[in-house]
């Protein structure tokens, strides 16, 4: 085809040449979808979690089995329910918007902090959820970009903290600047040496992680119960199932004083996000990860090591998981106690997906989940057990995972084919 | 056509030879370990009546000198292992089994010694224990045999565990309890199947979504209903039904013929779904479609209704296998019940190569590694430590590691349905 000058079709090649670059780049097709979807996937999962809350309501209930002669009662009950769930949700996680005006104003004004400090604190708590949620997404995500589905991080988590405050409390007379690194790697190294079994045995044998991940989960609940309750390993002396407390030096600072919990953990964990994103994306060792999760065939054939990508993707992944529990050690807890991550493993799952895999969509999902975690200690205090959480994370997994059904409930329009992420394979390998 | 013959490789030979040191190894620890700490005279009692005195015929107690028994035992392995070294046995994992399990029955000896134990009551609570597994293997043969792998057995069972109790105790009928139940497994596989087969989903993405409903919404409802009406949340256990004749069988009898309904069927669905699987039309149909699809669809086959029968029914074996938890054995619901026997259930389905009286064996394994930990405290002073948290909890954590040394392949590679966990596109 040869028409028009050859001006003309340079700045038509040229124009084609940037469409595709920023499609490529921000995937203009793909970034609607990428934002609608997500965004539709959390909208239905919380209107299927506020049926069930209204469902389990024994008010609600009753204003129904009286439907027919009070329809307005109903309704009403219904709205109240819902309404005040959701708005104890938000001001368990975000804060009343008037009073923090209002401290922001007396803080100006006199410059005393102390009511500013209260009114940030639902702001706070949820920031601090939201450390574990980074590190343990990142966990999840790597293994997904190696394929490997690593159901384990909430066992990591929990060997990661064991062997971090076992460095809080037991390695004495040094500085903190050596105490509390050396807490910190120490708790990495166990999450890592711990996961990185299940690698092994994924890349040796072919058994698959999931499985054994899932036995691993049940390893470390009960090892953790062994070390906790004797005193001559790890619990106290009194018989409470609980570690001793770490001393100070090796605590994380925690950097906006007094009952804000808000610690340098937070910036540690965008550190690990960031270093994430360049592993996976700027070196060699993380293209032959992504290559192996993509398609493990072409991996092999190009001369990669599958095995030794398994092994290192979930050593690396499990490494993540237990920087989750040192920083929950170091900077909240201090000790380990029974129930010590109540579920951030298993709730990095859906955390992972609902990012994509990506670690500023891991960021971005981490707020949300701890935002909705700090929100629910609150809504629990109305009678709505935290279990909710769960609820809501498997609808939006499932969401998320199948987009198609968004676009069905929603009759939304297929743009583009977005080439989904492959995340599993059977029980091959 | 000329036959190959297979070279007789290095790999295979070390294996025979590190096999035979491993049997020798285990003669040696049964002699060494049980049989000095014994006393010459001591004897072992074990009692084989169990149940109501006069229901069963009685027979007398099986009385053994414990150190003689414990030498011929270890006499017998070491003989065995030798054969291995010089001749070599043809199913080296039979005579693996058989080794092991002499050294059970040497540590069963020993620890019993100068004391009696119901050997009896210890096979029937293996049964017991390994009924749930067992139900979750059948599950997942269903569902796998035509290819799509079902990881939401564990969320299925509690769920089913949860509505038996709720609609035994509203109805003050366990019958219309475990109906419900089944129900419930349906209707979760049923969700499992739309995601998997309609959808599209990644399986076992669409599993741990499964998993994590069931985990969020049982916990929810027994925090937010059950806790505050604790008469939704008691409904009773079925009784043990004694079948004429066959219950009073010594030893048998008991174990096989006097129990509950939720045992008697799943024995019964052990056996019917190896006849449906492998001497059926249904059964072959199903395996063509999970071991090639597109081959069965050229014949014909509807490969999208087949798997979604299949995974319905796995899923309402799922649901069965809950009720062994309440109406089997609790009487009542509490959070997380299951502790992850549903994934134990598909370990026994992987370690029984997925056969229905494979997965069944190996639930009993699973079961009687669960109801030894249960008996050994009975026994308790004969065996150092079982008093101290120690060894208690590293018991505890025995099946756990039992699954994932089986899924590591100790006893060779099994091999999954050829298409398992991947979607069909109709072409």
């Amino acid at each position: 085809m040869s028409e028009g000058q050859p001006g003309k079709r340079l700045r038509r090649i040229l124009d084609q040449s940037q469409q595709v670059a920023k499609e490529t780049v921000l995937g203009i097709g793909g970034l609607r979808e990428a934002l609608l979807v997500p965004f539709l996937a959390i909208l239905t999962a919380l209107i299927i979690s506020g049926l069930f809350i209204v469902i389990s309501d024994p008010v609600v209930v009753s204003a129904y089995a009286n439907f027919l002669q009070n329809p307005g009662y109903a309704f009403s009950v219904t709205w109240t329910t819902i309404s005040s769930a959701y708005g104890a949700l938000f001001r368990g996680s975000i804060g009343d918007p008037r009073e923090i005006y209002r401290a922001l104003v007396t803080f100006l004004q006199a410059g005393d902090a102390a009511p500013l400090r209260l009114a940030l604190y639902p702001i706070s708590e949820s920031l601090t959820t939201s450390v574990p949620y980074i590190f343990a997404g990142l966990a999840v995500a790597l293994g997904f970009r190696c394929g490997l589905f690593n159901i384990g991080a909430e066992g990591q988590i929990l060997i990661g903290g064991l062997a971090s405050v076992w460095v809080g409390y037991n390695i004495t007379g040094f500085p903190w600047f050596i105490h509390l690194p050396l807490a910190l790697v120490v708790g990495a190294l166990a999450g890592a040496l711990w996961s990185a079994i299940a690698g092994y045995l994924k890349a040796r044998t072919g058994a698959h992680e999931v499985i054994n991940t899932i036995m691993m989960n049940y390893l470390a609940f009960r090892l953790s119960d062994l070390l906790l309750t004797d005193p001559r390993l790890m619990g106290r002396p009194t018989g409470t199932p609980m570690t001793p407390q770490i001393l100070p030096t090796a605590y994380l600072p925690r950097l906006l004083g007094s009952p804000l919990r808000f610690h340098a953990g937070f910036f540690m964990a965008l550190g690990a996000a960031a270093l994430v994103y360049w592993f996976l994306w700027k070196t060699t060792l993380g293209f032959e990860i992504r290559t192996v999760g993509a398609n493990p065939d072409a991996a092999r054939y190009a001369g990669m090591n599958i095995a030794r990508n398994f092994v290192l993707a979930m050593g690396l992944s499990g490494t993540l998981a237990g920087l989750a529990g040192a920083n929950e050690v170091l900077g909240i807890t201090h000790f380990v106690g029974g129930g010590f991550s109540p579920g951030y493993g298993f709730d990095s799952i859906a955390l992972a997906l609902l990012g994509k895999s990506h670690p500023l969509g891991v960021v971005l999902a981490a707020f949300l989940f701890g935002t909705l975690r700090a929100g629910a200690s609150k809504m629990q205090l109305m009678g709505i057990p935290i279990d909710i959480i769960q609820i809501l994370q498997a609808m939006i997994i499932m969401f998320i995972a199948a987009p198609a059904l968004v676009r069905l409930i929603y009759r939304l329009k297929v743009e583009r084919e977005v080439t989904e992420v492959v995340f599993t394979r059977g029980w091959g390998g | 056509m000329t036959v190959a013959i297979r070279p007789i490789s290095r790999a295979l030979f070390q294996r025979e030879r590190a096999m035979g040191l491993l049997f020798a190894l285990l003669g040696l620890a049964i002699i060494a370990l049980f049989g000095p700490s014994a006393g010459p005279e001591q004897e072992a009692t074990f009692v084989l009546n169990f149940g109501q005195a006069g229901k069963t015929t009685p027979i007398p107690d099986l009385v053994l000198p414990v150190q003689e028994a414990i030498y011929l035992l270890g006499l017998l392995a070491l003989f065995l292992a030798g054969f291995q070294l010089v001749r070599g046995f043809k199913a080296t994992n039979l005579i693996l089994g058989a080794i092991i399990f002499l050294s059970i029955l040497a540590f069963l000896i020993w620890a019993t010694r100068g004391k009696s134990f119901n050997l009896t009551g210890m096979l029937g609570h293996m049964l017991l224990r390994g009924a749930p597994i067992a139900l979750g293997a059948l599950s997942g043969i269903w569902c796998e045999r035509s290819a799509v792998i079902n990881i939401a057995i564990e969320g299925m069972m509690l769920s089913g565990a949860f509505t038996s109790v709720v609609v035994a105790s509203i109805t003050r009928n366990l019958y219309l309890g475990l109906l419900a139940a089944v129900l419930t497994g349906g209707v979760l596989a049923a969700w499992l199947a739309v995601l998997a087969i309609r959808f599209k989903v990644d399986q076992i993405v669409a599993g741990v979504v499964i998993n994590i409903f069931a985990a969020g919404a049982t916990s929810f409802l027994t925090a937010r209903v059950l806790v505050e009406n604790p008469a939704l949340n008691d409904s009773g256990t079925f009784r043990p039904i004694a079948i004429p004749l066959l219950s009073r069988i010594p030893v048998i009898g008991p174990i096989f013929f006097e129990t509950n309904i939720i045992i008697y069927s799943m024995l019964f669905l052990v056996v019917v779904t190896h006849i449906i699987l492998f001497y059926t039309r249904w059964g072959l149909r199903s395996r063509a479609v999970g071991e090639h699809p597109l081959a069965a669809d050229t014949l014909g086959i509807n490969v999208f209704r087949t798997r979604y029968i299949n995974v319905i029914i796995g899923g309402m074996i799922a649901g069965l296998g809950g009720t062994y938890f309440t109406l089997g054995s609790a009487g009542r619901f509490d959070e997380l019940m299951t502790a992850g026997k549903g994934f134990i259930g598909l370990a026994a389905m992987i370690f029984g190569k997925w056969n229905p009286f494979g997965g069944f064996a190996s639930s009993l394994i699973f079961g009687f590694a669960d109801s030894l930990q249960v008996k050994l405290g009975i026994l308790g002073g004969n065996i150092p430590y079982t008093t101290e948290p120690l060894p208690s909890e590293i018991l505890l954590m025995a099946p756990y590691l039992a699954t994932m040394i089986v899924l590591a392949g100790v006893v060779g590679r099994a091999i999954p349905p050829a298409a398992d966990g991947k979607p069909y596109e109709k072409q």
